[in-house]
């Protein structure tokens, strides 16, 4: 069991029984998040992605836990910084990325960008920019599932900032109380944008700390470990699945770069910075792969098969055509149009 | 034929659409077991039962993105906000999240749902359980907003919401509540986006809504026996909003008066007034003349309360003085 009490020793890799199938799925993943955000950033920088944008590099174990969890039909709510979840669903890398470019080819056709990303069908019910707005909105697709007898879980993922506003503390309320099929995934970078999260927290862990308010356990999760957050996410999975309940997870982590696209992340102290560098999700699962089996040649692989899809989206969201003006008027009605009178 | 009071009919309305869907659901404190605090749902969790009528804690943030949530996977949710005030405190849930999500998503998600809250003034509550609310909803593109003035209006209406594809607003009057008014039997289904003529004149259109309508005809009575017969437009959908016979009847009197029960700044009276300045102005025959609530907090004491929203006394001397300077 990956998930363990405040006062535990991190969970380690011997601890947690995930075959090696799994863990390459969980390594794959982990690359295609790394290597999409990398050219997210790059693009950023050649002018190409618009507006802001805030990347999960550093954070991937945990998107990529839950995504390999998952069963296809699950819900995923993510927050501004959901490019990592939305790929972890099996999200192709090109309208992502032409998302964030404002194209045509775009996820949602250059209408929502970079902190909206949607993709119904793949289960990514929206990604939310409002802190804290998903987490009811997440009940809703749980109580949706209960209620037609599904055995669909939703999966939300919210950072720790979110841990202090008032809809984090209704919604944990809410889905124990109608005993709802949802797991709550606080990522906890230790930083709500630029301010140290214990600096303006009544609590040592903004999320588990506050679980026992709502009669839940509190789990924390080593989230730079793959193979700890996948198997955090069976766990919780399986119980909202069984009909128990909604789950709390803390996943420690740590973001690599600023909170948004304009911040460098100066705030925070070298030493901090190079203990978590030295913690980097991917290096160290990659030497535990080869440790337990894996041959290098094998990883190689999928590194150079995820950089030649990365290399195809973004040839393939450059070259997407700009959104017609045509598109303004659309969708915010079922209609398709945008009338409020006759 | 049946004479219902508004609160009836909308336990009734609820209950003729439950039985229809079974993907309609209520939502709510004190809905369930206690039948609403206004006792508009009396009855509903005996008959559907408590997985269909469900109570929720005080957190108006979790009752709306429950709905939301339930909304966008399949389900057809009414969820209610007691006091049309307390919008206050999930407006995001509404404002920024369920009224965006099918734009930003390029139209990958419907949101088939109905927000019901007690609305307006008339009940001593204070200035924090008396507002008319309808023209913040209406300043959010996404969200359709119905405000019913009577029985069989708060059926047809509320029946239209919960099939319409898209958010919709439902405003109770608090006022209305106890109000009687005959109700034909058998299933209602109204449309959104008409406005009802409720009265007809010659010589002036008073455009009203929810408690403003009866106030009005009230009015319009009063003023035929002065010699002014007036057109009273029911507005009932302000998104969508029946611009037809509204710019109709306008033209056809020439003159035209708005009675709002929201206060005076950017209340839908302005907007109504100003598409007519667009698209009438050479029909009309003298200056639109918009009778509202002052842009002030509501007060409780009866006579205060009374003072502040449009009364039919306040109506018909408006509509005097202007006609008959």
């Amino acid at each position: 069991m990956a998930a363990r009490t405040r006062d535990d020793a991190p969970v380690s890799a011997g601890v947690v029984d995930v075959p090696l199938r799994t863990r390459l799925a969980l390594y794959r993943c982990c690359v295609e998040l790394r290597l999409f955000e990398q050219r997210a950033y790059r693009m950023f920088m050649e002018g190409l992605v618009k507006g802001t944008s805030h990347l999960s590099i550093g954070q991937e174990a945990i998107a990529a836990g839950f995504g390999v969890a998952m069963r296809p039909d699950d819900y995923t709510f993510a927050t501004y910084r959901g490019h990592a979840h939305t790929l972890a669903r099996g999200v192709p890398m090109t309208p992502v990325l032409a998302e964030l470019l404002g194209r045509e080819n775009g996820l949602m056709k250059g209408k929502g960008g970079s902190m909206h990303l949607t993709s119904v069908e793949h289960g990514v019910m929206g990604s939310y920019a409002i802190i804290g707005a998903h987490l009811p909105i997440a009940n809703g697709a749980a109580w949706s599932a209960q209620y037609r007898g599904t055995d669909q879980v939703a999966v939300c993922f919210f950072g720790d900032g979110t841990t202090n506003i008032g809809a984090f503390h209704e919604a944990l309320n809410f889905a124990v109380i109608w005993r709802l099929p949802i797991v709550f995934v606080c990522e906890n970078n230790l930083y709500m944008e630029y301010t140290p999260i214990h600096h303006v927290t009544a609590v040592e862990h903004p999320a588990a700390d506050r679980a026992g308010a709502y009669g839940l356990d509190p789990l924390i999760v080593d989230g730079n470990d793959p193979d700890a957050m996948y198997a955090a996410a069976s766990l919780t999975l399986a119980r909202a699945r069984a009909g128990e309940g909604p789950s709390l997870i803390e996943a420690k982590t740590y973001r690599h770069g600023g909170h948004s696209r304009a911040d460098p992340g100066k705030y925070r102290p070298d030493d901090e910075v190079q203990n978590w560098l030295a913690r980097d999700p991917l290096p160290m699962y990659r030497d535990r792969l080869l440790d337990i089996g894996a041959t290098a040649a094998e990883l190689d692989g999928i590194d150079t098969e995820v950089e030649a899809l990365v290399n195809r989206a973004a040839e393939e969201a450059r070259a997407g055509a700009e959104p017609g003006a045509d598109l303004v008027m659309t969708d915010v009605w079922a209609d398709g149009g945008s009338a409020w009178r006759n | 034929m049946a004479q219902l009071t508004y609160r009836e009919a909308i336990a009734r309305g609820i209950a003729q659409e439950m039985r229809r869907d079974e993907s309609v659901v209520l939502i709510g404190e004190d809905v369930a077991a206690a039948g609403g605090v206004f006792k508009g749902t009396v009855g509903l969790l005996e008959a559907f039962g408590p997985k269909r009528v469900r109570d929720t804690p005080i957190s108006e943030q979790a009752i709306l993105g429950a709905a939301m949530g339930a909304a966008m996977t399949g389900m057809r949710p009414i969820a209610e906000i007691m006091f049309s005030d307390f919008f206050a405190v999930c407006w995001d849930i509404l404002a920024n999240q369920v009224a965006k999500s099918r734009y930003m998503t390029a139209g990958q998600m419907s949101f088939p749902l109905v927000v019901r809250a007690g609305n307006g003034g008339g009940l001593r509550f204070g200035a924090q359980h008396s507002q008319s609310v309808e023209n913040w909803m209406m300043a959010i593109p996404g969200l359709k907003v119905v405000v019913p003035s009577d029985a069989r209006d708060v059926i047809g209406l509320l029946a239209a919401a919960v099939r319409d594809p898209d958010p919709v607003v439902f405003l109770e009057q608090k006022a209305l509540y106890p109000v009687r008014s005959e109700v034909p039997d058998g299933e209602i289904v109204d449309t959104l986006g008409t406005a009802t003529v409720r009265r007809p004149g010659g010589d002036a259109t008073i455009l009203a809504l929810g408690n403003m309508t009866p106030r009005a005809v009230e009015a319009a009575d009063e003023l035929a026996r002065s010699g002014i017969e007036c057109t009273v437009v029911d507005i009932r959908s302000l998104v969508p909003l029946d611009t037809r016979t509204i710019l109709d009847e306008v033209s056809r009197t020439g003159r035209v008066f708005t009675v709002e029960e929201n206060p005076r700044l950017c209340g839908w009276g302005a907007e109504v007034v100003s598409i007519i300045g667009e698209e009438v102005f050479w029909d009309l025959d003298g200056p639109p003349v918009r009778i509202t609530t002052p842009h002030i907090p509501l007060p409780a004491a009866d006579a205060l309360e009374d003072a502040a929203i449009p009364s039919a006394e306040r109506i018909v001397s408006t509509i005097e003085k202007t006609m008959n300077p």
